[in-house]
C-alpha cells in the first residue's frame, strides 16, 4: 500500500496548470479492482432483470419479423420504386456509424496518449461490437433472397462467376466484415489481463473456470506485458487507418453512384465525422446512468464526461461544416440536377427530417460550448440523446431524399415505412441491449488494469508510487 | 514419516517468490537482480509498470514482426485474389476498363492488410509469451492472486544457474521484500 495520502510532500504545480484527477479521491489499485470487479459479482439486481427481460422480448421482436421477412418478401417492407434503400440502409449505416466512437476511444485517443480513454474504453468497445452484429443484420436480409447472401462473399456462384470487385459493394463487405473482427480481437485483448483479475478473485469452481479459460494463463509477468503492450499499440495503430477507411467504404456505396446527392467527393470525411459524433452520443447514454447506477463516479469523472462533450462538439461542428459546404457546392457547382437534390432535401417532402437533422446535428452540440452544460450529467444525458435522432434523420435523409426525387419526374414517389421496418428497427435495440446488459453483468465493463496504471500509486516515479520524495532513481 | 519423506524429495522448487508493495521498491529490486547477472527470473504486477522492461534489462518487444508478416500476407493475398477472380480465372469486361486495377483491389487488400496484421499482432503476443497455458506452478502460491491486484512479485526460477536458496532469498530481503517464500513446481 502506497504512504498515507495526508503524509505526502508533492510538489505543487501553477494552480493554472492543475489538472482534476483522472480517478477522483485518490482511490488505490485495490479499491479500482474491487469497485470494478464488484459490479459483475454481485447478487444481479432487479432492474438488471426487468431490462434484460425487456431486450430479450424485444430481440424476439426482430428475429420474428426477419422470419417473416423472409418467408414473405421484402413487399412487407415500404421498399418500393423509387426507393429501393429505405430503413435497411438507413439502419445499417446508422449502426455502423455508432461503433465508430468505440473504435476511436481505444485506437486513436490510446495513439494521442489520452490517458482519459481507459475509463471509458471497454464499455465503448462492446458497444462497437454490438452495434455492428445490429448493423450487419441489415444488408442480408435486405438483399431479398437471404439464401442468396453468399454471393456477397469472395465464392464462385453455381455458373462459375466471381464477384465483381469493383463495387463498393464488395469493399464494404470486406470492410464492414474485419471492421468486426479486428474490434473483437482488439476488445478481447484488452480482456485479457482483466478476466486474470476476475478469474484470481472467483469464490466458485464455475467462474474460476469460466474465467480461468478466458484469462489463458494470464499471470501479469512483466515479460509479457513488454508483448502485450507492444501488441497493444500495433492494434490500436492498425485500428485507426481501419476506422477511418470502414464509414469512407461504407459512404463510398453512395458516392461512387451517379446519383445527385450522393455523388460528391465529401462524403468519406463527412460520413467518418458523423460516425464518431453518433458513436459518442451513444456511449455517454449508455455510461451516464452505468456510473450513476454501479457507484463508478471517482472513475467516470466529470472531467470524462466534460472532454466527451468537447468530442461532440467538435465533430458535430464538422458536421455542420460539410452541410453546408454540400449545399455550397450544389449551388456553385452549377449542376441542375445537384441544386434540385439539395432543394428538395430541405424543402422538398421529407423536409421535416431535414431540420430535424440541422437541429439536432448542428445546433444541440454548441451548447457544449459552456461547461455549465458539459458538467451537467441531465442535460448532457438529453442531448446525447437527440444527437443520435438527428444522426440517424441524417442517414434517413441521404438514403431518401436522393432517392425519391431524381431525374425524370416519372419516376418519382413517396417513401414511407410499414411497421415491420419500425419494430424491426426497434427488435435491433433488443438485440443490442441484450448482448450489452450480459457484457455488464458478466464482464469487468472498464479496464481495470488500464486505470490502475494511470493512477499516481502506479507511477515508480511518483511519491505515491512509494519514490523517495526528491530522491533520484 | 517415510512417505512425507517421499512427497518431499518428490517436490521440485520452481523459485523464490518475493512480495513488494510498491512499483518503486519492486522497480529498485529488479534493477538489483538485473545486476545480480540472473537470467531466468521475472516481475508480475497487476498493470504495466512503466520504466520496468529497463529495470529487468529487456529488450524491446519482437511482436511487431509477426504483424508485419501478417500485414503482407492480407495485402498480398487481397490483390492476388482479386486479380485471379476476376481478370483470370472468370475474366469479364466492365465498363469496357481492363480487367484487373489496382485501384479498385486496394480497397479490400487494404482491409486484409489489417485484418491478418491483427491476428499477427495478437497470435504473435500469445506466442512469444508461450499462452495460453492451463497451469503455472505460481498459480498454486495463494499470495500469487495479489498480482492481478495490487500486490507486485519479483520471482528468481530455481532453474537460473545463480540460484542458491539462501544466497538468493538474502539478496531479495536486501532489496526491501518483507514476504519471500519457495514455490514449488
Amino acid at each position: 500500500m502506497a504512504a498515507p495520502v495526508d503524509t505526502l510532500k508533492l510538489e505543487n504545480p501553477p494552480a493554472e496548470l492543475v489538472r482534476e484527477p483522472l480517478v477522483q479521491n485518490f482511490r488505490s489499485p485495490g479499491w479500482i479492482s474491487d469497485a470494478i470487479a464488484g459490479v459483475s459479482e454481485g447478487k444481479t439486481p432487479l432492474w438488471w432483470k426487468l431490462s434484460f427481460g425487456i431486450s430479450v422480448t424485444m430481440m424476439t421482436v426482430c428475429f420474428s419479423l426477419i422470419t417473416y421477412l423472409v418467408s414473405t418478401g421484402v413487399g412487407v417492407w415500404g421498399l418500393g420504386h423509387p426507393v429501393m434503400w429505405g430503413w435497411a440502409i438507413v439502419n445499417f449505416v446508422w449502426w455502423i456509424g455508432i461503433g465508430h466512437a468505440g473504435t476511436l476511444i481505444s485506437a486513436i485517443l490510446f495513439l494521442l496518449r489520452q490517458r482519459w480513454r481507459t475509463a471509458v474504453n471497454r464499455a465503448a468497445e462492446a458497444m462497437t461490437i454490438f452495434a455492428v452484429m445490429c448493423a450487419g443484420i441489415y444488408p442480408l436480409i435486405h438483399v431479398g433472397r437471404v439464401w442468396f447472401g453468399w454471393w456477397l462473399f469472395p465464392l464462385p456462384n453455381s455458373q462459375g462467376i466471381w464477384p465483381q470487385f469493383r463495387s463498393p459493394l464488395m469493399w464494404d463487405v470486406f470492410a464492414v466484415s474485419t471492421y468486426f473482427t479486428v474490434s473483437l480481437l482488439f476488445w478481447y485483448m484488452g480482456l485479457i489481463p482483466d478476466l486474470a483479475v476476475m478469474r484470481d478473485r472467483a469464490k466458485s469452481k464455475i467462474r474460476k473456470i469460466g474465467y480461468g479459460l478466458f484469462a489463458l494463463g494470464w499471470t501479469g509477468s512483466n515479460r509479457h506485458w513488454s508483448n502485450y503492450e507492444k501488441a497493444y499499440l500495433i492494434l490500436a495503430g492498425l485500428s485507426t487507418p481501419l476506422v477511418l477507411s470502414v464509414h469512407s467504404i461504407v459512404s463510398l456505396d453512395f458516392s461512387v453512384s451517379q446519383l445527385p446527392g450522393w455523388h460528391t467527393t465529401i462524403f468519406p470525411p463527412y460520413f467518418v465525422a458523423g460516425a464518431v459524433f453518433s458513436g459518442f452520443g451513444l456511449v455517454l447514454t449508455l455510461l451516464i446512468p452505468i456510473r450513476k447506477v454501479y457507484h463508478l463516479e471517482d472513475i467516470i469523472t466529470l472531467r470524462h464526461i466534460d472532454l466527451m462533450c468537447k468530442v461532440i462538439l467538435a465533430t458535430g461542428s464538422i458536421v455542420g461544416y460539410a452541410y453546408g459546404m454540400e449545399v455550397f457546392i450544389a449551388w456553385y457547382g452549377g449542376n441542375p440536377y445537384e441544386r434540385f437534390a439539395f432543394m428538395n432535401r430541405a424543402f422538398g417532402p421529407y423536409w421535416w427530417g431535414y431540420w430535424i437533422m440541422i437541429s439536432c446535428n448542428v445546433l444541440v452540440p454548441q451548447f457544449f460550448w459552456f461547461k455549465g452544460f458539459r458538467r451537467n450529467v441531465f442535460i448532457v444525458w438529453f442531448l446525447s440523446i437527440l444527437v443520435n435522432i438527428g444522426m440517424w434523420f441524417e442517414r434517413f435523409e441521404i438514403v431518401v431524399t436522393s432517392l425519391n426525387r431524381e431525374f425524370l419526374p416519372s419516376n418519382w414517389g413517396y417513401y414511407a415505412p410499414t411497421w415491420v421496418d419500425l419494430l424491426t428497427f426497434m427488435g435491433t435495440y433488443g438485440l443490442f441491449f441484450t448482448f450489452f446488459l450480459l457484457f455488464l453483468r458478466f464482464l469487468p465493463i472498464i479496464a481495470i488494469a488500464e486505470v490502475k496504471a494511470i493512477t499516481p500509486q502506479a507511477d515508480p516515479h511518483h511519491p505515491m508510487g512509494g519514490a523517495k520524495t526528491g530522491g533520484h532513481h | 514419516m517415510a512417505e512425507v519423506l517421499a512427497t518431499q524429495e518428490m517436490t521440485v522448487p520452481y523459485g523464490l517468490v518475493a512480495e513488494f508493495e510498491t512499483p518503486a521498491a519492486t522497480m529498485h529490486a529488479a534493477e538489483i537482480i538485473r545486476d545480480s547477472g540472473f537470467t531466468r527470473w521475472d516481475v508480475f504486477t497487476p498493470y504495466p509498470v512503466h520504466g520496468m522492461d529497463d529495470a529487468m534489462g529487456m529488450k524491446s518487444s519482437k511482436v511487431g514482426w509477426y504483424s508485419f508478416i501478417g500485414g503482407v500476407t492480407g495485402y498480398t493475398t487481397g490483390m492476388i485474389m482479386i486479380w485471379w477472380m476476376n481478370a483470370y480465372d472468370y475474366p469479364i469486361v466492365i465498363g469496357g476498363k481492363p480487367m484487373f486495377s489496382p485501384m479498385s483491389a486496394f480497397p479490400p487488400s487494404y482491409e486484409l492488410t489489417i485484418l491478418f496484421g491483427s491476428f499477427g499482432a495478437l497470435l504473435g503476443m500469445l506466442f512469444m509469451n508461450r499462452l495460453p497455458r492451463l497451469h503455472h506452478p505460481l498459480l498454486k502460491h495463494g499470495r500469487f492472486k495479489q498480482a492481478t491486484h495490487d500486490k507486485f512479485f519479483v520471482v528468481v526460477e530455481a532453474s537460473d544457474p545463480k540460484y542458491s536458496v539462501t544466497e538468493t532469498r538474502r539478496l531479495l530481503e536486501s532489496a526491501g521484500s518483507k514476504s519471500i517464500e519457495v514455490v514449488e513446481e
